[in-house]
């Protein structure tokens, strides 16, 4: 094996060419991921770029038709239930117990997660103040917001004190200020050691979480790096920002393509990535960011 | 190169899954479990009184027995349709399909096949209850009390098993709730009164009665017969044979069938 393709030793998480075909549909084509102990790593990619396929795999809900899966040291899917002991994990769709209350949805999975007796009660306190939802243990998980609810799914992951949290979209759906109160949550979590694999399709949450992210399409890692690097790499340091009616945005991209430079459609503009302070046109400033990369390397917009 | 992890493979079927499984069943269940209960009884003893004294009035005694005895014996396979099968179809398939609860649990450290196991474990002890209810509604009008009703919940829980493991396997093959239809009408209800519950099998045409043979509710019905009224021969045997036998292949059809719905 040469040194690129051998696990990476002290890694939380490590795929070498992990293949999963539903079908005649590839969906995830010889994905290579790593999760160093410690970090905090983002997925990123647009729909159908086979996100939710590579978390299931690490939960050996989905069985690779191909590659090398490692979790926590041990093989997938065969020692997966091993790794599962000592992992949480958030789903993006929320499964918790609605007619249960918050501390009972606690309990359970203090159970499922196979806390010691002794030790379930505290953990169970320890969740509920992770969730910030003490007050509220005895309130039936119909009754809470979309976002205690959110933090509620983020602690019940947390009760074993796992070494490695998934994270698959964790701020789906939710109002900008409560995005906001999760974050301060996970960067907690990452503060204290806890390894994490965040899938999500929003820039700004892995710009500001994640020490290191792969952008996924079509079912492959298409970047990978710490997120200014990306940036410095794919976009530059500054982009340009035109404005105009549509004959003169494609006016612009044509001037663009001629000087070899990267645009990307923005709506009512033209962004000239690696523009870096050119004079030659008349337009906006601005600092590169995650979203442009994304943007070019996926030929995708944001929805 | 990476240092060999300590290799601590967890085994199948661990005590510690299946009772995480069955706790949140049980939380659970203390969330409904009067609707539950009216359900699982309340359909059977209905049964058993409409039997009782709309076909009671017209014969006094059926195969022997009086026709109260007959049929309050009979009414425990009733039962163990109704709060096995049922419940185990339903309630499978809204935490597959509407609660995403089975991606929770396989999340944790539970395979499918605990998760399976457990659930219908769980059932099964409710079925055990559940089934001695009509009885000792029967008891009330007339049908005597007897030692071998302590083995009623056993084998009712038995029977239970099997019917809720099947349950949990036509849930597993339905795409559609409304998929449950062609179970329901073309094979659950033919087996509820084809079991010797309400009549004897020998009063229908050879055909019934060999499928009859076949249908796992009969053997339960005799041998609750059999125990309520310690008439117990090699028969008994034959009968608890079936119904294990039953339980076993429906468990292992439950598993495989949810392992394809759950595992992609």
């Amino acid at each position: 094996m040469t040194q690129d393709t051998a696990p990476r030793a002290g890694s939380a998480i490590s795929l070498r060419g992990f293949v999963k075909r539903f079908g005649p549909i590839t969906a995830v084509d010889g994905l290579d991921l790593d999760v160093p102990y410690g970090t905090c790593v983002g997925l990123l990619g647009p729909n159908g770029a086979g996100k939710s396929t590579t978390m299931k795999a690490l939960t050996a809900q989905v069985i690779p038709d191909g590659g090398e899966l490692e979790v926590l040291g041990y093989r997938l899917p065969d020692d997966s239930k091993q790794a599962r002991a000592e992992m949480g994990v958030v789903p993006q769709l929320d499964n918790l117990d609605v007619s249960l209350t918050v501390e009972q949805n606690l309990l359970v999975f203090a159970h499922l997660y196979r806390v010691p007796a002794a030790g379930r009660k505290a953990a169970v306190e320890r969740a509920l103040e992770i969730a910030i939802l003490t007050d509220r243990r005895h309130a039936k998980v119909s009754e809470l917001s979309g976002g205690m609810r959110r933090r509620l799914l983020i602690a019940r992951a947390l009760l074993h004190q796992p070494r490695l949290v998934l994270l698959d979209e964790p701020t789906v759906g939710l109002d900008p200020q409560v995005r906001q109160g999760l974050w301060a949550l996970i960067d907690a979590m990452r503060s204290e050691g806890v390894s994490i694999l965040m899938s999500t399709h929003y820039i700004e949450e892995a710009e500001r979480l994640c020490d290191e992210v792969t952008i996924m399409s079509h079912g492959r890692a298409v970047a990978v790096g710490p997120p200014r690097q990306l940036i410095a790499d794919h976009a530059g340091r500054e982009a340009l920002e035109v404005y105009g009616p549509p004959p003169r945005l494609a006016e612009v991209e044509r001037h663009a393509r001629e000087r070899g430079w990267a645009t990307r459609r923005t709506g009512t503009s033209v962004s000239i990535l690696h523009s870096n302070g050119t004079a030659e046109l008349d337009g906006v400033r601005r600092v590169t960011n995650l979203e442009d990369v994304f943007v070019l390397l996926t030929g995708e917009e944001i929805s | 190169m990476a240092v060999a992890p300590v290799r601590r493979r967890l085994h199948r079927l661990e005590p510690t899954a299946l009772r995480g499984v069955m706790v949140r069943e049980v939380v659970n269940f203390s969330s409904f479990w009067r609707s539950s209960t009216f359900s699982s009884t309340v359909d059977p003893t209905i049964y058993l009184l409409a039997f009782g004294f709309g076909f009671g009035s017209l014969v006094s005694t059926v195969a022997g027995y009086d026709y109260i005895d007959f049929v309050g014996t009979g009414i425990v396979a009733t039962t163990v349709l109704f709060a096995g099968a049922f419940p185990a179809m339903y309630s499978t398939f809204v935490k597959y399909e509407f609660q995403h609860t089975y991606d929770a649990i396989l999340a944790a450290p539970v395979d499918t096949e605990e998760l399976v196991t457990g659930e219908a474990l769980w059932i099964a002890a409710r079925v055990g209850v559940y089934g001695t209810v009509p009885m000792l509604v029967a008891m009330i009008f007339g049908l005597n009390p007897s030692w071998g009703m302590l083995l009623v919940p056993l084998i009712a829980a038995i029977a239970g098993f099997g019917w809720a493991s099947f349950g949990i396997f036509i849930a597993a093959k339905s795409e559609k709730i409304e998929s449950f239809s062609y179970w329901q009408s073309g094979l659950l209800t033919p087996m509820f009164l084809v079991a010797g519950t309400f009549f004897p099998l020998t009063a229908l045409p050879e055909w019934a009665q060999v499928l009859g043979n076949l249908n796992p509710l009969y053997h339960c019905v005799q041998l609750v017969r059999e125990a309520v009224f310690g008439v117990w021969g090699w028969a008994a045997v034959g009968h608890l044979a079936f119904l294990v036998g039953f339980g076993l292949i429906g468990w292992r059809l439950a598993i495989r069938f949810m392992e394809r719905k759950l595992i992609l």
